[in-house]
């Protein structure tokens, strides 16, 4: 059933759409973040935000990380649902200590007595030829801890419904933003809520020779690996993980139960990737189910490289493909 | 350096302070002799707390016991200086704080014991949880401070409402980058916070002067926020001055800051050995300059105070000292499966089948329990 009010948004816009009718919709919900109001965000992502809701909800905040996400803690005990804006992933860091070990805690420290309905948007990934420090994937060093959730939309309307329910979760959660696709278009319904949870993996392209697992930057390369894919008669079957912690474990096995092979590609590197935590579990809960090793595809173990680099860097269809010939050899 | 009581009890004048402590606006008298003696009854009370939780340190029943002997008139100057509804932000070492909040001192022995990490809910409590990380909780002292600004309960002139936020951290903690981005947020956007540093001249081994060049009081100045440097061992001198400045802060004036000089008396913790880098000489020094001490020189130059009322704060230390033994000593661990509770809020799939498997794993020793009793 076709809805009248689906409109046809970029991404970034799409988050922007998600922003505003939060904002809206409760008046504990406020946005902080650096230079994201009368400037709208260096990405823009909060544009007429601050005009619509004044200061006092669309916050330009100092310099400062650790001190935009700490004082959002504070907020939260006070009852708000602050949605801060990190400028570029690789300035996460100076927040790391406010996120690991104070936001994703206090919920638990206070024996569930204090909520943290945070959202932390990270704009995520390579790829836009940027400068050092604009370009990484640290999404496992975050899935990693105990408290927090992550999303990671990779489609128009994945990004407005996420923004929508990463503000109404009383746990913490990441978004990681796809930053090299902030500007393709998709169709969103702002109207009709999806069916899918945010928690949920989406088989976004059925197939059944092989799995191949992505989310967020990686997604357009999966689905254009599956097509290419198809020139060798192989069929993909392709999954967009959607949410980074949890995992949807059940319908990533129950795709590989049916195709007996797992690849996984995303920009992070390949060591301690999430990836490979993927790979573990689906080994433990698939074994007699895979015709071969779970593969994986990322970056490597480098800092991610200056720009004229990043293409050799980052993973590309060749990549993914050899990926496919390798786990097919099997 | 703020002094209202010089070490042998005898009290200094000073205008503007003991106007606050007369009850500026129509306040009771924060210094009359019942509130007095009311300091006086706390002071040796958390001290006999804090005695004793030593000593259950000692005998094993706590992990680790952080002591705040030596600075009891900074902890309850400052904790009776906020007014009911304002939300304090304490470190680890805050037990007379807690204490002057109402908080049952058996909830600060939990987290040493190993039993919850804190606990308590922050908004019944009007308290922060215990914390850590050192300096971690000073911006979520700003951030609490910004919300009590979007909820219009700063600044109306009304004093049953309008409220502030009291951030407490260390000297030491005061060197972290935390402390400093919260001076940058709160002086921004003027938020209603007063910083209450407890200057105790150590950070376990390294002294203040190693980690601040000026006297630290000095530090919240580049942010254009006032401070002043109190005598912390003076009960009412701090009384004075953390009242002032919430006030203040209440009313909108934006952040302060305080730094209370005291002295910590006993080791870091109970796992440090402080006489490796610490000369007896100094604590020798700092007795002479007791918080509990000097009080009650001032209240029995006064005529204030008496052997019986001496006698009976005595006894109910004791009798304090000894729910907590009994209280510790019942203390049962809890349900090891409790610990997958409160990890998130709503629902998390993998937290749930890990429970589920810890549940399986635990209940197969349990079979194997009851059938070997079956067998002998
Ligand atoms: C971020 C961080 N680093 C190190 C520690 C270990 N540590 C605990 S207390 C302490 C010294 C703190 O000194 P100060 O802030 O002066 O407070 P005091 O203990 O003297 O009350 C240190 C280094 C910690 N808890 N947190």
């Amino acid at each position: 059933m076709s809805s009248t009010s689906t409109t046809n948004l970029p991404i970034a816009k799409a988050i922007t759409a998600g922003l505003r009718d939060a904002l809206r919709a409760d008046d504990k919900v406020l946005l902080m973040g650096e230079d994201i109001g009368v400037l709208g965000g260096v990405f823009r992502v909060t544009d007429g935000l601050h005009a619509e809701f004044g200061p006092q909800r669309v916050v330009d905040t100092p310099l400062g990380e650790a001190g935009i996400v700490g004082t959002s803690v504070g907020l939260a005990v006070r009852g708000y649902r602050p949605v801060v804006e990190i400028q570029f992933d690789g300035f996460v860091f100076p927040a790391f200590n406010q996120i690991t070990t104070q936001v994703a805690k206090m919920h638990n420290r206070t024996n569930g007595t204090v909520h943290m309905p945070i959202v932390i948007r990270i704009p995520h990934g390579g790829g836009i030829g940027a400068i050092e420090h604009h370009s990484e994937s640290p999404e496992a060093l975050f899935a990693h801890t105990a408290g927090l959730r992550i999303l990671a939309p990779s489609n128009a309307q994945d990004a407005y419904w996420m923004t929508r329910q990463a503000i109404e979760c009383e746990d913490p959660v990441i978004m990681f933003e796809p930053k090299k696709r902030y500007w393709v278009k998709g169709d969103v319904d702002p109207d009709r809520r999806p069916e899918l949870s945010p928690w949920q993996a989406e088989i976004v392209r059925p197939g059944a020779d092989a799995t191949l697992l992505a989310w967020g930057p990686s997604m357009p390369l999966a689905l254009e690996s599956a097509e290419a894919a198809t020139e060798d008669g192989i069929e993909l079957e392709v999954i967009d993980a959607r949410s980074l912690a949890p995992v949807d474990y059940p319908t990533i096995a129950a795709s590989v139960r049916r195709t007996g092979r797992l690849l996984i590609t995303h920009e992070a590197p390949v060591l301690g990737g999430l990836g490979g935590e993927i790979a573990a579990r689906i080994s433990e809960e698939c074994f007699y189910h895979l015709e071969a090793p779970v593969m994986r595809v990322g970056g490597y173990h480098l800092p991610y490289p200056p720009a004229r680099m990043e293409n050799a860097y980052l993973p590309d269809l060749d990549r993914v493909l050899d990926g496919v010939d390798r786990l097919l050899e099997h | 350096m703020i002094q209202l009581l010089a070490a042998d009890g005898t009290r200094t004048p000073h205008p503007e302070l003991d106007e606050v402590l007369a009850g500026r606006g129509g306040d009771d008298d924060l210094a009359s002799p019942q509130r007095l003696r009311g300091y006086y009854r706390d002071m040796v009370m958390i001290r006999a707390a804090d005695l004793e939780a030593t000593s259950l340190q000692r005998q094993g029943q706590l992990g680790l016991w952080a002591s705040a002997l030596g600075q009891e008139a900074a902890q309850i100057g400052a904790g009776h200086a906020s007014r009911e509804q304002d939300y304090l932000v304490p470190t680890y070492r805050e037990h007379g704080i807690a204490w002057a909040r109402g908080i049952e001192p058996w909830r600060l022995l939990e987290s040493y014991r190993g039993v919850s990490h804190g606990g308590w809910d922050p908004n019944e409590l009007r308290t922060h949880p215990y914390m850590i990380v050192l300096g971690s909780q000073a911006p979520h002292a700003v951030g609490y401070a910004m919300g009590l600004q979007r909820d219009g309960v700063v600044g109306t002139g009304d004093r049953e409402t309008d409220t502030a936020v009291l951030a407490l951290f260390g000297d030491g903690a005061s060197s972290e980058g935390e402390v400093s981005e919260s001076f940058t947020f709160s002086a921004s956007f003027g938020a209603p916070v007063v910083f209450f540093t407890q200057n105790n001249q150590w950070a376990i081994s390294v002294p203040t002067s190693v980690q601040s060049r000026v006297p630290l009081a000095q530090r919240s100045r580049g942010w254009g926020i006032p401070s002043v440097r109190v005598d912390g061992n003076d009960v009412l001198a701090v009384l004075a001055a953390v009242r002032e400045a919430l006030d203040a802060a209440r009313a909108g004036e934006g952040p302060r800051f305080i730094e209370a000089l005291t002295y910590r008396m006993a080791a870091h913790t109970t796992s440090d050995d402080a006489s490796r880098y610490r000369p007896s000489s100094e604590e020798e020094e700092w007795a002479e300059k007791d918080p509990i001490l000097r009080l009650r020189r001032h209240l029995e130059q006064l005529g204030e105070i008496d052997e019986a009322f001496i006698a009976r704060c005595d006894e109910e230390a004791h009798d304090l000292a000894m729910a907590l033994h009994h209280h510790i000593h019942g203390m049962e661990d809890p349900d090891p499966a409790d610990m997958f509770t409160h990890a998130y809020a709503e629902p998390h799939p993998i937290v749930e089948a890990e429970r589920e498997q810890y549940l399986e794993y635990v209940a197969q020793f349990e079979d194997d329990a009851e059938q070997t009793g079956e067998r002998s």
